[in-house]
């Protein structure tokens, strides 16, 4: 009996280090790649659904979002940097909302690191953020995306089902005209 | 019992592999402490009872005692276990966008841990700037979380959420587990009840 718990135990800290061995070598999305194939709960405010061109409850894949291209945030309600950050992704959201020739096509959303919905909607309200903001309160999805710091900006080209990584980057954006022809460009968008 | 004890051990290795939204307020400058044992102190104070009374000094210079809000405000204390640690640095700054919730409650929040006031004071600066006052129980070393039952055998602080009404009564006691963060929700829930 003493001999198969030893067998065991050796047997566990044999799979332990295997998955701890792959689980650090976790990155976030490369560019290049496909964006991980993660679930995310749908926005109950039936204007966000309506943004995403998704149908009511249950979850979604980004594959799912009727768009061209996904700007992908992922933040947190408690990182300094992404409130201070709030105000200049409002301010890239409405530059696409205003132009005739990216409305539509270009969407956001943010992806509430280790953040509750009631978390999650203290950040929406607090900053007035007009676009959906996903909770990822058990950091499931912080996990798949290679435990990035935050705010980490990740934008996906979208075509059929493929989901592919244009960009990829922990910090601020910079000059939202600057960063929206970028995208633009690299997702060759007309 | 041996046996008990290695199962034990392998178990904490499985959990380690901790995830930790780290700010990139604060870059390489966190240090990882791994996972923790979750709670490692015995409560002296229970729901019900009068919170026991201290004075200590904030980063801000200010020095605060508990019954200073005594009849005016309640009291919601945030103990957290070390300054440039992965859950801790990314707590305060979360109630720093909600000062709104604990003004319409009638209460202040005091941030609490066992460091330094220049240890407090080059971490909180990261944070923008605080709302709220933060505490040093650095000397006598933790001698408030011992008071309250939650200063651990190392020396840190449990991460810990006291509530105190304006009777100086304690309403609410979280003794969290050291390596998660406590859902605001549940300090709004109780703050809410008081009123």
């Amino acid at each position: 009996m003493k001999i198969k718990a030893s067998v065991l135990i050796v047997l566990l800290a044999a799979l332990w280090m295997t998955v701890s061995a792959g689980a650090a070598e976790v990155k976030p999305p490369q560019v290049g790649q496909g964006f991980p194939d993660v679930e995310l709960s749908k926005p109950v405010i039936a204007g966000e659904l309506k943004y995403l061109g998704l149908s009511s409850s249950g979850s979604f894949r980004i594959n799912q979002i009727k768009a061209d291209v996904v700007i992908v945030e992922i933040f947190s309600m408690y990182c300094p940097h992404c409130q201070a950050e709030a105000p200049a992704v409002n301010e890239l959201y409405q530059l696409i909302e205003e132009n005739a020739a990216l409305k539509g096509k270009i969407k956001i959303i943010g992806i509430g690191t280790g953040n509750s919905i009631y978390e999650t909607d203290i950040f929406k309200k607090k900053y007035s953020v007009k676009f959906p903001l996903v909770p990822d309160g058990d950091f499931k999805i912080h996990k798949i995306m290679g435990e990035v710091r935050t705010p980490y900006f990740i934008v996906v080209k979208l075509k059929g089902k493929k989901a592919d990584v244009i960009y990829s980057k922990a910090g601020a954006l910079g000059d939202n005209k600057t960063f929206l022809k970028e995208i633009i460009k690299s997702a060759g968008l007309k | 019992m041996k046996k008990k004890i290695i199962l034990a051990a392998l178990l904490i290795c499985f959990l380690a592999p901790g995830a930790f939204a780290l700010s990139d307020v604060f870059k390489n400058n966190v240090y990882e402490t791994g996972e923790l044992k979750p709670q490692d102190s015995v409560l002296k104070v229970k729901v019900g009872q009068p919170a026991p009374d201290f004075t200590l000094k904030a980063v801000s210079g200010k020095t605060i005692s508990l019954k200073d809000y005594r009849g005016k405000k309640n009291v919601v204390i945030s103990f957290v276990p070390a300054a440039w640690t992965p859950v801790c640095s990314d707590q305060w700054p979360g109630y720093n966008i909600v000062k709104d919730i604990f003004d319409v409650n009638d209460a202040v929040l005091l941030g609490i841990s066992v460091d330094n006031i220049p240890t407090l004071y080059s971490w909180t600066n990261q944070m923008g700037h605080l709302w709220f006052d933060v505490l040093s129980d650095f000397w006598p070393h933790g001698a408030v979380a011992d008071q309250f039952g939650v200063l651990r055998s190392d020396g840190i602080s449990e991460r810990a959420i006291l509530i105190i009404d304006k009777k100086s009564i304690i309403r609410y006691i979280d003794v969290h587990n050291i390596n998660k963060r406590p859902p605001l929700e549940s300090i709004v829930r109780e703050l809410e009840k008081l009123n």
